[in-house]
Order: structure tokens, then C-alpha cells, then sequence
């Protein structure tokens, strides 16, 4: 699985990256090396999706991009300038969401907002109140807006959280796992959301583990196991990646197997009236042909698309225990 | 969620130095409207109270207290001829525990509450600037300082008028001066109160540097000030007591002197000032370097 070199190098006219890092390596104090030798390159007016299982190191990565960790080796640049060098200066042009939201519980949701904002040098407080209104109808919070934030559900405080990332205009959006929490009707709104924003020319990094999320907002995408970056690129591009499966629909499963075994179909398995395997190189006529005159009846016969899942799972191995 | 109108795109803005003061106001805010600043000032502010009620009661009784009182606190004695020293004993009363304990409170939760709390992470990407960020909270706790210390007195001069009569008074060195005199001197004790309570400020935000847990952090702060104030007991240790900060604390009844005897007083005033700039120096260090995971 090597990066896709498409997105890795760009051409000397093409808009420099919102994100580049080198060799980005972090371990912590314990000895977790949670990151190692990342080189990421996110590029500009993406919707990036950033995949990993839990543990994989995304918030660690994330945590580095916004000046919170310093790197124990290799270089972050965010919006062309050194991280964590740069981040009075390039700070204010992003908004982040950092493994959810976290808010002072005994103020109203419109007083944590005024907080984040006063605690922002370059807002400026005479839109401060109408910034915040508007970020706060901008999440869908506004009738919610004077309540303590303690009392605000999960999916509220998610909210909340989205709306200091919108409180000024943005160059970049952070948003590690956005959707936690949310009912679907939040997740829609948080997809349009991302969508309308980049429609704007914001550039959105986006951490989830829904795959079919990503897969509907993302137009590039990254893949982490154990700390380091599996693949990158369009996300069209990484679901071509993951071969696609041969179906078969048959009442005759039993020889619909062994026909398609003698024609080089392999890990053929079958499941009720459903027989599937690696699609073969030959062309599918001829498997087709062969399974009509083998006498097996045939419902339907096609090549399902990889999905990205596949190809996360494909990636990052079927395991579902957490990598220590 | 509505469509909000997209505002011009953003030209790298400027941070510009009056906006950079939005965040100790809304430090000093925030502050405030936390219950349990709010319970400690309560608290603060009871102590004269039940102070002056005790002496009230007690000479009602018809027992008066002799002349020159015996135990208790400071001045404790002359309150039923004048209202005026119940604000010097009061302090007296609060400065040995009630008010440091506050203050260390208050700045042990400074830096490591928000940590807790997670929001530490988003006012540091706001970008809140780990300097600026630290500089509000020093200067909020000072602020704290100031403010718990005038509780105190406020609460007291209320207290003592209410219930004592008020008018010219007895200095330690036996000198008659008026109440104005009386009343500025009573402010000056308050401002020194306050100011022998930076070394304890500038620790205790040193020690929510180090952690990201607000409670530990307010723990250690006050069992620290605890330790120091036995070990300050101990004559064995006479090398190492004056370099604790609570050493010259109760200087500032030098004040209550004609003419004032300065020594100690500028002793604490520059043992405070030591321990402001090197803890605060500490925190600075520890901050600026730190990795921001919780
Ligand atoms: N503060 C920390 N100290 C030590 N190790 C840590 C710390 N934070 C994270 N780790 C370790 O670093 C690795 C990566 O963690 P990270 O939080 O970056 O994962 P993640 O990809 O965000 O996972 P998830 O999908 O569950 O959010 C894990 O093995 C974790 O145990
Ligand atoms: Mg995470």
C-alpha cells in the first residue's frame, strides 16, 4: 500500500496544502509511540476524511497539527506555516473540534461562546454578540442558547463545540469525529454543514469512524493503523483500490461453487442462495457461460463495488481488538 | 441550522492590543460566577461577623475582657471601644488560614481546572497564547487577592459600626490619631494583607501547572500552605524561617505603630515579591513547554 503519489506530490502550479507534515512522529512519556513518521498531505479546499481504528492515533496527530503536543521528531505545517511555532498566526484561521466538546458547565451555552471568542486576541468585540448568534443558529441552538451549558445533552454540547469552530470565518476546519452524539437528523445537518462550508472554500478535516459518512462528504481521505498512515488519496481512488466481489444469486448454490472454482474463481463461499469470490481475470461472459452450461440456474450475476469499508477493513486488518 | 450569510473571507486578522484585554475581563467574569468563588467570599465575609457577635455577646455578659484581652487574635481587646479594630482583627483572624486557603483554592484551579475540564485545549486554540493565557490567570488571582482581602474588611468595618461605636483610636505605641487616620491606616493593613498573599498565589498557580486535575492541584496547594505554616512554628528550623512565606505575615500590625516600624513590613513585601517572581517564572516554564493531552 504505497501513498498514492497524486495527491502526495503536487505540481508546482497547484495551491500549496493546508496540511503537510514530514516524518511526524510522537511518544508519549509512558513509551506509546501513538504516532510514527506520518507525512500527510491534506490539500486545499478538500473535505479530507482522517480513518483509523480507535487507537490508531488521529487525535494524537490532531493534538500535534494544533500546537497542543509538541512532535518528538519531524515537521507539521498548517496553512504553510510551522506548527507549533506558528500558532498565533495560524490559529485564528482554523476552527477545531479536539475529541468533543468541552464547555464550563455553569455558563449558558452563549456565554461559552463569548469566552472562546474573548479568549481569541484578533476577534473582534463589537460583532463579538453577533458572531456568536450567528454560529449558535448557524448548529441549530439558538432556542437552547441561555440554558447552562451543564444541562445540554450529549448531542447539544457536540453542537455547541461545532459552533466555536464557526465563530469566525475559517480557512480550515479540524473536526474530530463531528458526529458523535448526534441524532440523524444532527448528522444530516452536520453534513451539509461540512459541505455547504466547503462549498465555501473551506478546506474540512474531518476524524470519524463512519466509513459511509466519510464516504459521503469526503473528497480525499487518509488511513491510520497503530500509528501510522496506511494510505491517502481521493477517496474514489481508494475504494477502486479495494477489489470488488463476484455474486452470484443461485437456488443451485453447491455447484454454482464448484463451477465457479474450475474457473479460477478463488475464496469462493457460499451463503444461502448467495455465492460469492474474487472476480476472475477472464471476462465474466465466459463465467457466465460456464456456470449455464455446468445446468446451475442463475438469478443474477454481478461485481459488487468495493466500499470504502472494504477497504478500511482491507487496511487496517478485520481485528477488532484495540492495538495495545 | 440556517444558512448564515458567509462573512468576507478572512485576510489573516490581527490580534490588536485592546482586544487582547477580552480575555482577563472574561477571566475576572467567569471567576465570579463560579459558585464556589462565590462560597468562599461568603465565607470570607462571615468571619467578622461572628467575630464581632462573639465580642458583643461575650461583653453584653457583663465579663468584659481585660484590658489587654488576654488570647485571641490581635486587637481583639479593643473592639468594644472602638468598631474600627474589628477590621484589623479580623484580618488577623483570616490571614493565618482563611484567606490563603482562598487564594490557593482559586489558583490551584487557575490553569488546571480548565486542563480537567478539557477547555484549556480550546482557549488554547483559539488561540488563546500559553503567555497571555498565564498572564490572565496571575493577574486574576491577584485580582482575587485583592478582592478576598477587601471582603474581609469591607465585611468588618460594616460589622464594627453596627455594632461597637466608632471614633478616634489607641495606637500600639500609645498614640491618639483620628478615625480618618484610623480608616486610611485600616486600608493600607488591607493592601499589605492582600499583598502578603501573592507568594501563596504565585505557588499555587505553579502547582496547577503540573497537574491536570483541579482538585489535586487546590490539594497540594493548601496542604502545602498548611506545611509551611507548621514548619514557620518550629524554632529549630530559624535558618530556614525566613524564607517561608508566611514568616512575616502578621508585620502588618507594625503598621498600627506611630511611627510605623517599616522593617518587617518591607521584609514581607520582599519575600512575597521573591516568591511571585520565581514560582511565577516556574509556571511560566512549566506552561509554555507543556503538552496540552487532557
Ligand atoms: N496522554 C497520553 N499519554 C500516553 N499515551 C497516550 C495519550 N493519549 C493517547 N495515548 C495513546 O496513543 C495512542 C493513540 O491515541 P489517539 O487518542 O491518538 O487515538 P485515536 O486514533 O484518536 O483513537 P479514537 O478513535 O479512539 O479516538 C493510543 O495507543 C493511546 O493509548
Ligand atoms: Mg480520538
Amino acid at each position: 500500500m504505497d501513498a498514492p503519489s497524486a495527491t502526495e506530490r503536487r505540481g508546482d502550479d497547484g495551491p500549496a496544502p493546508v496540511i503537510a507534515t514530514r516524518g511526524l512522529t510522537k511518544r508519549y512519556r509512558g513509551g506509546q509511540l501513538a504516532v510514527d513518521g506520518l507525512d500527510l498531505t491534506v490539500p486545499a479546499g478538500s473535505v479530507f476524511g482522517f480513518l483509523g481504528p480507535n487507537g490508531s492515533g488521529k487525535t494524537t496527530t490532531i493534538r500535534m497539527l494544533m500546537g497542543l503536543i509538541a512532535p518528538t521528531s519531524g515537521t507539521a505545517r498548517v496553512l504553510g506555516r510551522p506548527m507549533p511555532r506558528a500558532t498565533r498566526a495560524v490559529l485564528p484561521q482554523v476552527g477545531a473540534l479536539i475529541e468533543g466538546p468541552a464547555l464550563y458547565g455553569f455558563l449558558s451555552g452563549r456565554d461559552n461562546l463569548l469566552r472562546y471568542d474573548a479568549a481569541d486576541p484578533t476577534a473582534d468585540p463589537r460583532t463579538r454578540r453577533a458572531r456568536v448568534a450567528a454560529a449558535l443558529d448557524r448548529v441549530g441552538l439558538t432556542a437552547a442558547a441561555g440554558k447552562k451549558a451543564r444541562a445540554y445533552s450529549l448531542g447539544m454540547k457536540q453542537r455547541l463545540g461545532l459552533a466555536a469552530a464557526l465563530l469566525q470565518p475559517r480557512r480550515l476546519l479540524v473536526l474530530d469525529e463531528p458526529t458523535n452524539g448526534l441524532d440523524p437528523q444532527g448528522m444530516r445537518e452536520i453534513r451539509s454543514l461540512v459541505r455547504e462550508l466547503a462549498s465555501d472554500g473551506t478546506t474540512v478535516f474531518l476524524s470519524s469512524h463512519l466509513l459511509d459518512e466519510i464516504e459521503q462528504v469526503c473528497t480525499h481521505a487518509a488511513v491510520m493503523t497503530r500509528g501510522r498512515l496506511v494510505t491517502q488519496g481521493s477517496v474514489a481512488d481508494l475504494a477502486a483500490g479495494a477489489r470488488g466481489r463476484l455474486v452470484v444469486l443461485t437456488p443451485d448454490p453447491g455447484d454454482a461453487a464448484r463451477v465457479l472454482k474450475e474457473q479460477g474463481v478463488g475464496d469462493v463461499g457460499a451463503d444461502g442462495d448467495r455465492v460469492t469470490g474474487e472476480p476472475p481475470e477472464r471476462d465474466l461472459a465466459e463465467v457466465t457461460a460456464a456456470l449455464v452450461t455446468a445446468g446451475v440456474r442463475v438469478r443474477g450475476l454481478t461485481v459488487e463495488r468495493a466500499s470504502l469499508e472494504d477497504a478500511f477493513v482491507a487496511l487496517t486488518g478485520e481485528g477488532f481488538d484495540v492495538a495495545g | 441550522m440556517s444558512r448564515a450569510e458567509a462573512p468576507p473571507a478572512p485576510a489573516g486578522r490581527r490580534p490588536r492590543a485592546l482586544w487582547t484585554f477580552g480575555l482577563l475581563r472574561s477571566e475576572l467574569v467567569t471567576t465570579l460566577r463560579r459558585w464556589r468563588t462565590l462560597a468562599l467570599l461568603g465565607v470570607l465575609a462571615a468571619v467578622p461577623v461572628l467575630v464581632g457577635i462573639a465580642v458583643k455577646v461575650e461583653t453584653r455578659g457583663g465579663s468584659s475582657s481585660g484590658p489587654d484581652g488576654g488570647g485571641g487574635p490581635a486587637f481583639i481587646a479593643q473592639i468594644t471601644n472602638n468598631g474600627l479594630f474589628l477590621v484589623f482583627t479580623a484580618l488577623a483572624a483570616t490571614l493565618p488560614f482563611f484567606l490563603p486557603m482562598a487564594v490557593g483554592v482559586v489558583a490551584g484551579d487557575a490553569i488546571a481546572g480548565e486542563a480537567g475540564g478539557g477547555t484549556l485545549r480550546y482557549l488554547l486554540v483559539a488561540p488563546a497564547g500559553r503567555t497571555r493565557l498565564l498572564l490572565t490567570k496571575y493577574t486574576t488571582v491577584m485580582a482575587f487577592c485583592l478582592l478576598a482581602t477587601l471582603v474581609v474588611a469591607v465585611s468588618a468595618l460594616a460589622v464594627g459600626a453596627l455594632l461597637f461605636p466608632l471614633g478616634d483610636l489607641t495606637t500600639i505605641s500609645g498614640t491618639r490619631i483620628g478615625f480618618a487616620d484610623g480608616l486610611g491606616r485600616a486600608l493600607l493593613i488591607a493592601l499589605v494583607v492582600a499583598a502578603s498573599l501573592v507568594g501563596v498565589a504565585a505557588l499555587g498557580l505553579f502547582v496547577s501547572t503540573l497537574t491536570n486535575s483541579g482538585i489535586a492541584a487546590m490539594a497540594t496547594t493548601v496542604g502545602l500552605l498548611i506545611t509551611v505554616q507548621i514548619l514557620d512554628q518550629i524554632p529549630q528550623l530559624h535558618a530556614l524561617r525566613p524564607y517561608l512565606f508566611p514568616h512575616y505575615w502578621l508585620s502588618f500590625a507594625d503598621l498600627m505603630r506611630d511611627p510605623v516600624y517599616w522593617d518587617d513590613l518591607v521584609k514581607n513585601l520582599g519575600l512575597q515579591a521573591l516568591y511571585a517572581a520565581v514560582f511565577g517564572s516556574a509556571a511560566w516554564a512549566r506552561f509554555t513547554a507543556k503538552d496540552i493531552s487532557a
